[in-house]
């Protein structure tokens, strides 16, 4: 049946569909969103005014271990691309769950990492460091979290199995998403850990 | 109307019934039924038509440019003699700030966004745009976001800091009522909008054209409001973050620019301005896009050197990114960054003079017909050329540190703000008015609109020239006798036609608010093609289908409407007419696709566009509103999320119309 579709792109241009360069397009958009928040913090983060500095709270093995759950979880996203491809429904949902799990170790290690700074005598409106700190991170977590929501909510309809368009599509894009989220971290770690202010 | 089927092949115009089929919508997912009206004005709240998103786009943006007309009268009004009483200082204020808000982010930009939307499908050769119901949501942001930041007016009073709301001013001791949150937020909502447009309009450009429309035989208007989304896609996310950092300051107490705690006020300059600069090609290249499509259609010639305006709009996209610090030579950057800046900006002047010459090669020696659209084509040339020129004088920054923060700067902006964007867009009005409205506004007031216009603009921001270079500061809310001087140029007299040409703009405008209105009583329709137009948008009907085209068109040119009606005659080497553009159409029908299956009506992005104000204003009275914003948000996602994207047949009552199986659609 012939059929021309606006929506969904059987024959695009470009080869690429719709979803997939809007959602690089989108990723671009972040680059410069994490772009901003990255050199405000490099700005800042020498300013500390009464507070503790950077060298004082930073616990970087405890960083590193979380930083690097959450390069795992990109190995089992990679996993839950490849059982979609491969139409195994089973696996897709494992490896999901499992990238949901240690993208949300992730964020409890943050949610953990914040208190100790807070007890530390870091607030948010401690000094320029804090603000700029938290900001960064914070935004970072947030959308490591709207990633786990994603991840989670595509099970959920994996199981009631009525997801709109090609399902290995789906998950290919919220791994893309979930890659980029990653290699945000990999900065923020290297440039905000990692080099001494 | 979901799904178009018709029998093939179809012969007599108009082919397609209106009348949606019978529809009892059944359920998608959640509590809410999926809206299939097809008349009406749930057509509208619920459509994710890229014509009615279009349509809506620029019923509201010309509403703001009203409000933020008025706006800058009460400023001139206020102006106009020594010790002003119309307003306060504090309110004076609030009417600079609000008037520049409402002219770039709820005016100029949308309006533009609404031409793209509603002509880059058409110009392509597309059904609808990449994402439709994310079209949809782009506009609901919008409007939400324009109302959020006028909100502020009844709720303790507008925003107060200029429109690029420099730190530490905009900060809570300088500026205590909420104005600014409302702005901040608001603006972050309307920001959605241009950024999910962004995404949008490139997908579409990049994956939708008819086949054979290649990059280079694009029209010019879709290119160039290509370009635009590009500058967007990554000057947006720049102000996202410096909005963020503000609303953070101002309702978390962080400390982002507290001079006290050792912030550099820079800081914000520079995240502004990173934005800002590509902002005001954001402005001015959607209406170069329009001039470059009514300069050749009324020329009767193609445009002088299609690849260079194009290229040169794509050159803008790039060096624009690199000469923002010019508007922030007065802070004290340090002599190499200033002469770099001042350099480039320079250079920047390049490939918009490019643009002049190929507009005024594409006149010479044509058959120009001047209509009201070619009036206004042509007015955007001279006086964009005035503001262009005034531009460069403070590209050399020794000079600018002279103008910087008088009434020459004001000047400036307004001619190429004014006599560039907005003659553009209204070029734009009355050359498209006939595809949008099947009718074409009165040519006899659009002259009067046209003359007052430009009479108006040229009183009002003329002398403003004189205003700055004799010192006269912008953002002031009084002047005095006493300072006034002397002379040829006294500032009194000056302040005095500026005022007075404000008026006369302002009945330039009446004249087309009126036109809008004649128009639409009036019973005469417009002919298909009235203008013997060149480009794609116009090889269907007045206003187009749903569908825009019956089947979509295979492009063999640029110009392809244009070589569909005339070929060149091999012996004279003129250009002779072979078809009618009727005829053109009706070949069109006859070839018409026997299923079109178009995006259908969905209440998703709109329940998602209420959700952001709700946390908006959260943020600002209470986290509890704001937790409810947030639900609201959620919620529609989930909605949307399990919602295909063409409603499955069972959300009809009668699966079917002309007497064919409606299929069940894929998503
Ligand atoms: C209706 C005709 C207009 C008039 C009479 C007018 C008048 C003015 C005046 C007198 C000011 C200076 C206020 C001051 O510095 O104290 C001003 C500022 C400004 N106008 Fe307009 N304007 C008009 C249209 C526009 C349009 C169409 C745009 C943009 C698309 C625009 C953008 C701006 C901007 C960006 C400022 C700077 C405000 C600031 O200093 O923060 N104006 N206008
Ligand atoms: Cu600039």
């Amino acid at each position: 049946m012939a059929e021309t579709t606006t929506h969904d792109a059987h024959v695009s241009s470009t080869g690429l569909s719709n979803v997939k360069l809007g959602m690089w397009l989108f990723l671009g958009s972040e680059c410069l969103l994490f772009g901003g928040l990255i050199s405000t913090y490099m700005l800042y983060r020498g300013r500390v005014s009464d507070g503790p500095t950077p060298e004082q709270i930073y616990d970087i093995p405890f960083t590193s271990v979380s930083s690097f759950v959450l390069l795992m979880s990109s190995l089992t996203m990679v996993l839950a691309v490849s059982a979609a491809q491969k139409k195994d429904d089973r696996g897709v949902n494992l490896w999901l769950t499992t990238t949901a799990l240690l993208g949300a170790t992730f964020v409890g290690g943050q949610v953990y990492e914040f208190t100790a700074f807070y007890n530390e005598g870091l607030g948010f409106s401690t000094s320029l460091f804090g603000s700029s700190f938290y900001t960064l991170t914070g935004f970072h977590g947030v959308h490591v979290t709207v990633g786990i929501i994603m991840l989670l909510a595509l099970v959920a309809i994996n199981k009631r199995s009525s997801v709109p368009g090609s399902k290995s599509e789906t998950v290919e894009m919220i791994g893309l998403y979930w890659h980029f989220v990653d290699i945000v971290w990999i900065i923020i770690f290297t440039l905000v850990y990692l080099i001494p202010v | 109307m979901a799904i178009i089927e018709r029998p093939t092949p179809v012969l007599d115009i108009p082919a397609l019934p209106a009348a949606p089929p019978a529809i009892t919508p059944s359920r998608t997912f959640g509590a809410l039924k999926r809206p299939v009206a097809s008349t009406g004005w749930k057509s509208w709240l619920f459509t994710v038509d890229h014509k009615k998103i279009g349509l809506m786009y620029g019923a509201t943006a010309l509403f703001f440019f009203i409000v933020g007309g008025l706006e800058a009268v009460l400023i001139r009004l206020q102006l106009a003699a020594p010790e002003g009483k119309v307003l306060n200082a504090d309110l004076y204020n609030q009417m600079f700030t609000m008037h520049a808000t409402t002219m770039v982010f709820l005016f100029v930009m949308p309006m533009a966004a609404g031409f793209a939307n509603y002509f880059i499908p058409l110009q392509i050769g597309a059904r609808d745009v990449a994402f439709p119901r994310i079209n949809a949501f782009g506009f609901w942001c919008f409007l939400g976001g324009g109302i959020v930041i006028n909100l502020a007016w009844f709720l303790g009073g507008a925003a107060d800091g200029g429109w690029f709301m420099y730190a530490p001013n905009s900060g809570p001791v300088f500026s205590p009522s909420n104005g600014i949150d409302f702005w901040a937020l608001g603006l972050q909502i309307a920001g959605i909008a241009s950024l999910t447009g962004a995404i949008n309009l490139i997908v579409t450009v990049l994956n939708m054209r008819a086949p054979g429309m290649s990059l280079m035989k694009m029209p010019v208007f879709t290119w160039l409001v290509t370009v635009v989304q590009f500058l967007l896609l990554f000057a947006i996310p720049v102000i996202t973050v410096a909005l963020f950092l503000l609303t953070f300051q101002r309702s978390f107490g962080a400390q982002f620019f507290d001079v006290a705690a050792g912030a550099d006020p820079l800081l914000w300059q520079h995240l502004f301005w990173i934005f800002g600069h590509p902002e005001v090609y954001v402005l001015i290249l959607p209406s170069f896009g329009i001039v470059s499509e009514v300069l050749p259609v009324f020329s009767r010639k193609p445009l002088f050197g299609y690849p260079f305006v194009v290229f040169s709009g794509a050159a803008i996209g790039f060096v624009g990114w690199g000469v923002w610090a010019h508007h922030m030579f007065a802070s004290g950057l340090g002599p190499v960054s200033v002469a770099v800046f001042s350099v480039a900006t320079m250079a920047i002047a390049v490939p918009t003079g490019v643009k002049i010459i190929n507009w005024t090669l594409t006149m010479w020696g044509g058959k120009l017909v001047f209509s009201t659209a070619m009036k206004f084509a042509v007015g955007l040339i001279l006086l964009f050329t005035i503001g262009g020129l005034s531009g460069v004088t403070h590209s050399v920054a020794p000079s600018d540190t002279q103008q910087t923060d008088t009434y020459y700067i004001v000047a400036h902006f307004h001619y190429v703000l004014f006599g560039g964007s907005v003659f553009g867009l209204f070029a734009g009005f009355y050359y498209w008015w006939p595809k949008m409205f099947g009718k074409l506004l009165n040519e006899r007031l659009g002259s009067l609109n046209f003359w007052f216009m430009v009479i108006g603009m040229n009183l009002t921001f003329g002398p403003m020239h004189i205003l700055g270079l004799q010192g006269q500061p912008r953002r002031m809310y009084q002047w005095t006798e006493a300072r006034a001087g002397e002379g040829f140029f006294n500032i009194a007299f000056w302040n005095l036609v500026a005022s007075i040409g404000s008026l006369v703009l302002t009945l330039g405008i009446l004249f087309f608010l009126i036109n809008i209105v004649v128009t639409a009583r009036s019973k005469v329709r417009a002919p298909l093609d009235p203008w013997n137009a060149r480009s794609l948008e116009w090889m269907t009907s007045n206003p187009p289908k749903e569908h825009n085209f019956d089947s979509i068109p295979k492009v063999e040119h640029l110009d392809e409407f244009f070589h569909r009606k005339y070929e060149e005659d091999p012996v004279t080497h003129t250009m002779r007419g072979v078809a009618t553009a009727e005829q053109v159409l009706a070949e069109l029908e006859r070839n018409a696709d026997p299923h079109i299956h178009m995006p259908s009506p969905s209440y998703w992005p709109l329940v998602l566009a209420v959700g952001l104000p709700v946390i908006a204003l959260g943020v600002i009275y209470s986290t509890m509103v704001a937790i409810v914003g947030g639900f609201i948000v959620l919620y529609a996602i989930y909605g949307w999320a399990l919602e295909p994207a063409t409603a499955v047949a069972s959300d009809f009552d009668t699966p079917s119309t002309n007497g064919h199986a409606v299929s069940t659609t894929h998503g």
